[in-house]
């Protein structure tokens, strides 16, 4: 290491008194290692805690509050379905910002890339109407891709052409993609027949992906899954998965050996885009079944907490995914007892506050200070 | 009352397994401008970090105006009066000069109009007073680097200092800046103000200082006045007299010629000439030293031949090819290997384990990915293969290499780029921060690959390390090869004196090539 390098470390190092009452101190340790799943445990337990308080101020009872969104998301074959049912975007979504996040992409336009999905997918049934049945679900599912990929590129070119900062172009686009929704379904796309409704006529059954049983779950949690499958095997097992771990743990080495970093963040933000895109566009087929106003409640921005707390591994966000969609979910039950359902806003928000602050945290050492330093 | 302002005794401060500082003594007297002397690594920069507080002397006293003191941060270093100019300045871009130099200051609580209003008038007086001007209510970013130094110097005058540490404050200037800056610096002098400078420019130490301390690979070498000395003995004492001895490099037959650089030329960051025409060859069994101190180019041309930055004119023979914009990864399949400068910052990725740090530069290979799919048991197999006989002590292939010893990660960069069987390797300060006994490993390693056929560009501060290992020897200085010196006419001092630009020594470099 050079010495350059070492006094920028050194300087980073928090420094408490030893005279004072408390008689420990934090060390900063930026190798220490912490087994991987404590943090995101522990900081959604001390989330909880935190919103107990609130709950405790509001006069009632934390345990149940928590009972009755447990009950709500997990307690009946309705919840569990529907809790999958806001689990599946949440998961594209979340492997899509989760591989833009593993080579320091900061993308957080998933919520733009969905809703373009889902109008890349709505296009299809409005522009052509006539098509053979079968053929309208692979489609739109590819439109969708493609149209959220694009969105995604939108992203990508600046940051690697003229270094302009993705989190900010990627934020920006959201809302143009909200704008751009907005314009759609209040005005060339709206139902004529729809009472004035901000959306599109209701799609026909071949424009819908089936149904799982008796519940509004439908084929895109299958299609979720095998994603999930692919991407694990993609980055464990290829020279393309190699090439992203290795630009993941240091651009500049990458590039020492001759990985072209431009390509790569211009595809993977192509990818992140198209599997939000691909998100959006199952809503609209399999959900919603039109594309209308507000067709995300933030499945997007969600995404983010939901790949943080799988900490970027593709297979663990299977279970964060599902975690979050409960928690929506459960947020509906708990108005049956008087609290807004924005209680499950109010939670994630806690998990990801905490989510960071653990991250930050684990990497320090409370040690008992010792009078000679 | 003492005359000293700044005495630190018995100073010794380890990283790990390297001493950066050995029993070092160091005294700087009331009102004098010091100059600390040394190359790169020579310890003053980790000096210069205790006295500020950054960091903490294994063992050893300090004391400051007489008086015994424990420096455990920069705060407390501040409280002493010791400020400090860092090299990369500690400036909020987006803020105006003013805002900058009363960031941190605690007095009043209520910062109205008023309150700004008479700092400026008085912040202006104090800069006057010192013959510092430089734009009060622009954001930083938009002043000069020359002016920037301005505002840090008067923020840390400001605050009270009054034995200022000015770390390589030249390195980012212009000629004209630095003649300023030195002007500034007599003027605080005259002020009462004790300065110390760190610095490897002999110029600026004969210009500008009134003693000076010559530091070499964590020891202090000498304390001289400037008026005994010459700039001939400075350049001697900081490259060092200890003449590389007993060390026979085997010799052999020159090969084929590999590469052939001509009239090389290479802009590097900020569109400054970093490399001006230059020329040389390297032959198979070839080791080809450059001396020279660091930031005069070294780095620009392993970027340049390794395809990390383009040449803007030039040419450039490999293997009897001549190369035009090429791509790192046509040169790493065209046989060259490196060592890069800072092995963890380019030349490993500290998270990953063993084998993915083996794979970088071959996983393209067919022998290690089929159908794109990384052969996951052969690999493994190849990288055991690999550490077992290269040395690489590692408790499994999967723990980051991170936590390996510096020595242990420079085998295992060698193991790497040797694998490759390379037709010429370039080397940056590959023994830099290791024990002897791993320095030792990578000489056996570089002269092995001397013998098997490879050529070898060696570019090392270590003057002991190119004269030892180097069949020719090229010294640059300012982008240019100011000297070509054969093995057997390699003379310390002369290479010293060439090393701080002040003397030239042209032979003929290369037999005129067949270029087309």
């Amino acid at each position: 290491m050079s010495q350059r390098t070492s006094i920028e470390q050194a300087t980073v190092e928090i420094k408490t008194s030893n005279k004072g009452v408390f008689p420990y101190r934090f060390e900063y340790n930026p190798h220490k290692k912490t087994n991987s799943f404590i943090v995101p445990i522990v900081s959604t337990i001390v989330a909880l805690i935190l919103c107990a308080i609130f709950i405790v101020i509001n006069g009632m009872n934390p345990l149940t509050v928590y009972g009755k969104m447990v009950q709500g998301a997990f307690g009946s074959s309705f919840g569990i379905s529907e809790t999958l049912l806001k689990a599946t975007p949440l998961l594209l979504c979340a492997l899509g910002v989760g591989i833009a996040y593993r080579i320091s992409i900061w993308n957080i336009g998933a919520e733009g890339q969905f809703i373009l999905g889902a109008i890349g997918a709505t296009a299809v049934t409005i522009f052509l109407p006539n098509l053979p049945g079968p053929l309208y679900i692979p489609l739109m599912v590819v439109a969708g891709i493609i149209f959220g990929g694009l969105w995604g590129l939108f992203t990508a070119i600046p940051r690697t052409y003229f270094r302009v900062n993705e989190l900010i172009t990627s934020l920006m686009l959201n809302y143009v993609a909200l704008l751009l929704l907005d314009y759609l379904v209040f005005e060339p796309w709206r139902d004529p027949e729809g009472f004035n409704f901000p959306g599109t006529p209701l799609f026909t059954p071949f424009q819908m992906l089936a149904t799982i049983g008796g519940t509004r779950l439908n084929q895109g949690l299958i299609i979720a899954v095998v994603a999930v499958s692919v991407f694990t095997f993609l980055l464990a097992k290829t020279k393309w998965g190699y090439e992203l771990r290795l630009l993941g743990a240091n651009p500049t080495a990458a590039a020492y050996s001759g990985i072209k970093v431009n390509k790569h963040i211009l595809l993977v933000m192509m990818i992140s885009g198209g599997l939000a895109g691909l998100a959006g566009s199952i809503e609209v087929s399999g959900v919603a079944h039109r594309l209308m106003y507000g067709i995300s409640p933030g499945y997007g921005y969600t995404a983010i907490i939901v790949a943080w707390l799988a900490k970027l591994n593709p297979f663990a966000m299977i279970f964060t995914s599902i975690f979050i969609g409960g928690l929506i979910v459960g947020g509906y039950s708990v108005q049956t007892i008087g609290l807004p359902s924005s209680m499950s806003l109010m939670l994630q928000g806690a998990i990801l506050l905490c989510l960071i602050a653990g991250e930050m945290l684990s990497k320090f050492r409370l040690r008992k200070a010792t009078g000679e330093e | 009352m003492t005359t000293y302002a700044v005495e630190m005794q018995g100073i010794v401060k380890t990283f790990g397994e390297v001493v950066a500082c050995n029993h070092v003594n160091f005294s700087v007297k009331k009102g004098e401008i010091h100059a600390l002397l040394g190359e790169n690594g020579a310890g003053k920069s980790t000096i210069m970090s205790m006295l500020s507080g950054i960091y903490k002397a294994d063992s050893g006293s300090i004391s400051i105006h007489g008086h015994t003191s424990r420096i455990r941060s920069p705060k407390e270093s501040m409280e002493l009066g010791i400020g400090m100019v860092h090299q990369n300045f500690r400036l909020v871009p987006t803020l105006t000069a003013i805002e900058n130099i009363i960031l941190g200051e605690k007095k009043d609580v209520w910062r109205g109009a008023s309150w700004r209003a008479r700092k400026e008038e008085e912040i202006a007086i104090f800069a006057n007073n010192y013959g510092l001007i430089f734009p009060m209510n622009v954001p930083i970013w938009h002043l000069s680097v020359g002016e920037q130094q301005r505002v840090e110097i008067v923020k840390t005058l400001y605050r009270g200092a009054d034995i200022i540490i000015f770390d390589e404050p030249t390195s980012v200037l212009t000629p004209g800046e630095a003649d300023q800056l030195f002007e500034t610096m007599k003027e605080l002098k005259r002020n009462g103000k004790t300065m110390i400078i760190t610095t490897h420019k002999l110029k600026e130490v004969m210009t500008v200082a009134d003693e000076i301390s010559v530091m070499r690979k964590g020891e202090m070498i000498a304390h001289i006045k400037r008026e005994d000395t010459t700039m001939q003995e400075l350049a001697q004492l900081m490259v060092g007299r200890d003449l590389s001895q007993g060390f026979e490099l085997p010799s052999i037959e020159n090969g084929k010629r590999i590469l052939i650089v001509e009239d090389l030329l290479v802009k590097g960051e900020q569109g400054m000439t970093a490399l001006n025409k230059i020329g040389f060859t390297i032959h198979e069994h070839e080791i080809v030293g450059v001396a020279g101190v660091a930031g005069n180019g070294q780095k620009e041309l392993a970027e340049a031949l390794t395809g990390l930055i383009h040449w803007q004119d030039g040419t450039v023979i490999l293997n009897k090819e001549l190369l035009s914009k090429p791509s790192v990864q046509s040169l790493i399949d065209k046989g060259i290997a490196h060592i890069p400068e800072n092995r963890m910052k380019s030349g490993l990725a500290g998270d990953l384990g063993i084998v993915d740090n083996l794979l970088f530069k071959t996983y393209r290979n067919k022998e290690r990915t089929k159908f794109s799919l990384l052969q996951k048991k052969k690999n493994q197999k190849w990288a055991k293969e690999l550490i077992e006989k290269f040395d690489v002590r590692t408790p499994d292939l999967h723990s980051p290499v991170k936590q390996l010893s510096g020595g242990n990660q420079q085998k295992l960069l060698f193991a790497r780029e040797i694998d490759q069987e390379p037709k010429l390797i370039i080397a940056l300060h590959p023994t830099q921060g290791l024990d002897v006994g791993a320095t030792e490993a990578v000489h056996n390693m570089l002269i092995k690959l001397r013998a098997t056929g490879s050529g070898v560009l060696l570019i090392s501060e270590d003057l002991d390390e190119v004269m030892q290992l180097s069949d020719k020897i090229l010294v640059i200085y300012n982008g240019q090869i100011q000297g070509v010196l054969s093995r057997d006419a390699a003379d310390k001092d002369e290479i010293g004196q060439l090393m701080a630009g002040l003397e030239v020594r042209k032979e003929p470099i290369y037999e005129s090539a067949n270029l087309h």
